[in-house]
C-alpha cells in the first residue's frame, strides 16, 4: 500500500467536493494500492493540521456550522513549508489579475519538492511557464485537469488517451452558466436581463457574472489549452474575446428557425485564440444544452474527438483531481 | 440573364473604354468591372472580369464587338452564386442603416444578401438581423465577410459567424 500524504489548500465548495469524493472513494483508491492521508486542510481563516491524518467527515461538519475550518491561525505556504507531505491539492478560488494565494502555494509547493493538482486557472493563465519550469526543475508532478471544463476530460484526453496524435484545434463549450443563459433564453423567449437574474437565483451565476459572461473565464480556460497541448506561450491578453451579453432572444429564435443554435464557443490553434458566440447547427456535436460544456479535439490521425460533461459543479471538479491523482500516483 | 465574362485588356490607355463601349452599344447593364491592374497574363495582357445583366441573344453580338475591337474574351459563363454563408448581426441594426450594410455586400457584384429576417423589439432596444449572403467563390465570399466585419465594427454591432467559418 502506498501512502500518498496530501493537503487540501482551499475549503469552498470545490476543495469539499475533493474530501467528499477522498471520502467516498477509500474503499476503491485502497483497492488500487493508495491510502490518501490528508495532513492538512486550508481555508481562508487558518488550517486544521495533523500529521497523523486529519479527520474529514469532521472538516466538512466544522466547515458547515462554524463556516471555518481552521483551529490554527496558519496559512497555505506556512503548511506548505511546514508539515511533511508530498502533494498539495490547490483549491482556492480563481484570482486572473494576480494569481492570489493559489501561485503563491503552488510556487511554495515545488520549491519544496512537492506534487501539485489543482483546478486553479489564475496561476496558470498568468504564469504557465515559470509554473511549467519550477515544476521540473523540482522533478515535481504539476496536473490540472480540473482548470478546463470540470469533470470533462480534455487536456489528459489531449497529451495522454491521444498521445501520438498532433492536435489541429479544440472548439468548445467551456463555460456552463453561458450555456445555461444562452439555452434558457431560447427556451423561454425571454431576455438576456431576466435571464441571468433566474441563474443567480439558483446559483448557476455568480453575484458578479462579469468573468463568465464577458468570456473571461472561457479564454482563461483556452489560454491553459493553448499553453498545455499546443505548447504556446500565451496569456489572457494574446485571446480575442466577445461574451454574451449582447445575444438577444429574438436573434437566438431567429437563428434556431434557420436550423442554429447560437452558443459561446472557445477556439484555439497554434494560429489564433477567440472566444465569441457563434452560429451552431442544432445537429452538431457541440450543440448541447443546459449547463453542459463539450469540446471537440481535432486531431491529426483520429481525426474529431468530443467530450461533453459537467463542467462545474464541487463532486464533478473533485472527479478530476481525483483522476489527476490517480494518474500521478497510481502505478507506483 | 446574370452573366459573367473573363476579357483581357491590352496594357494601353483606352482599352477599358473599348471594352465598355459593346455593352452600352447592347444594352447590356453592367454591374461589376473587378479590373485585376496588379496582374499580367503570359500574354502581357490584365485579365479583367465583368458580370453584366443582358438579354441571352445580345451575348454572341457582345462577344463578336468585344473581339473587333482587339479584346480577347477567354471565358463567358451564367453566373452562379456557389458559395453561402448564414450570419446573426445584433445591435442597432437598423438605426445605423441596414440598406447601407446590404448595398456595401451587394455593390461587390461578386456576393449579395439574399435573405435578410429582421426583429426590432423596441425603440431603445437592440435589434436582430438574420442575413445570408451568397457569393460567386469561397474567396468571395470571404472578402464579403471581410467588408461585412469593417462595416460592423464601424456600427458597433455583434456579428455571429457559423462555427465552421474562420471568425
Amino acid at each position: 500500500m502506498k501512502t500518498v500524504c496530501c493537503s487540501i489548500l482551499g475549503f469552498g465548495a470545490i476543495g469539499q467536493g475533493v474530501a467528499e469524493v477522498l471520502l467516498m472513494k477509500r474503499e476503491y483508491l485502497e483497492s488500487i494500492g493508495l491510502e490518501v492521508k490528508v495532513v492538512a486542510v486550508v481555508d481562508s481563516k487558518g488550517a486544521t493540521v495533523n500529521p497523523q491524518g486529519v479527520d474529514l467527515t469532521d472538516c466538512l461538519s466544522r466547515k458547515r456550522t462554524s463556516g471555518t475550518v481552521a483551529l490554527e491561525n496558519i496559512t497555505g505556504v506556512e503548511v506548505i513549508r511546514s508539515v511533511d507531505h508530498e502533494l498539495v491539492i490547490e483549491t482556492t478560488p480563481t484570482n486572473i489579475k494576480t494569481g492570489g494565494a493559489g501561485l503563491q502555494n503552488m510556487l511554495a509547493a515545488f520549491q519544496t519538492g512537492k506534487d501539485v493538482i489543482t483546478s486553479n486557472k489564475g496561476p496558470l493563465t498568468l504564469k504557465y511557464r515559470e509554473l511549467m519550469e519550477t515544476a521540473i526543475a523540482a522533478g515535481s508532478n504539476f496536473r490540472f485537469e480540473a482548470t478546463v471544463g470540470g469533470s470533462m476530460p480534455v487536456i489528459n484526453l489531449a497529451n495522454e488517451v491521444l498521445a501520438g496524435n498532433k492536435v489541429i484545434s479544440i472548439k468548445g463549450i467551456l463555460n456552463g452558466t453561458c450555456n445555461y443563459i444562452l439555452t434558457r433564453m431560447l427556451e423561454e423567449r425571454a431576455s438576456y436581463t431576466d435571464i441571468l437574474a433566474e441563474s443567480m437565483q439558483l446559483g448557476i451565476a455568480e453575484t458578479d457574472p462579469t468573468y463568465d459572461v464577458e468570456g473571461i473565464d472561457t479564454a482563461c480556460k483556452l489560454v491553459i489549452l493553448a499553453n498545455a497541448i499546443f505548447g504556446l506561450d500565451v496569456t489572457f491578453k494574446d485571446v480575442k474575446v466577445t461574451g454574451i451579453t449582447k445575444v438577444t432572444p429574438e436573434a437566438l429564435e431567429m437563428a434556431y428557425e434557420r436550423g442554429y443554435v447560437i452558443k459561446l464557443i472557445g477556439e484555439v490553434s497554434r494560429e489564433r485564440i477567440h472566444v465569441a458566440p457563434r452560429l451552431v447547427p442544432i445537429n452538431h456535436p457541440l450543440a448541447v444544452g443546459g449547463t453542459l460544456n463539450v469540446a471537440s479535439v481535432d486531431t491529426e490521425l483520429a481525426g474529431e474527438i468530443t467530450v461533453t460533461g459537467k463542467g462545474a459543479g464541487p463532486v464533478e471538479t473533485a472527479s478530476a483531481i481525483l483522476s489527476d491523482l490517480i494518474a500521478i500516483y497510481g502505478n507506483l | 440573364m446574370r452573366i459573367s465574362m473573363d476579357i483581357e485588356l491590352k496594357d494601353v490607355p483606352g482599352q477599358m473604354l473599348l471594352a465598355l463601349q459593346p455593352l452600352s452599344e447592347c444594352k447590356a447593364n453592367l454591374i461589376t468591372v473587378l479590373h485585376h491592374h496588379q496582374k499580367r497574363t503570359p500574354r502581357k495582357t490584365v485579365p479583367v472580369q465583368l458580370i453584366l445583366e443582358t438579354r441571352p441573344e445580345s451575348i454572341e453580338i457582345i462577344k463578336a464587338k468585344l473581339e473587333e475591337n482587339g479584346i480577347r474574351v477567354v471565358r463567358v459563363g451564367e453566373h452562379r452564386f456557389r458559395e453561402s454563408l448564414n450570419v446573426v448581426l445584433i445591435g442597432h441594426v437598423v438605426h445605423t442603416g441596414i440598406q447601407d450594410t446590404i448595398d456595401e455586400i451587394d455593390k461587390t457584384g461578386f456576393a449579395e444578401v439574399v435573405d435578410l429576417s429582421l426583429s426590432m423589439p423596441g425603440i431603445n432596444l437592440l435589434s436582430s438581423a438574420f442575413i445570408r449572403i451568397d457569393a460567386v467563390g469561397k474567396e468571395d465570399l470571404q472578402k464579403a465577410l471581410n467588408i461585412l466585419k469593417e462595416v460592423s465594427a464601424k456600427k458597433d454591432l455583434l456579428m455571429v459567424l457559423p462555427i465552421d467559418i474562420q471568425a
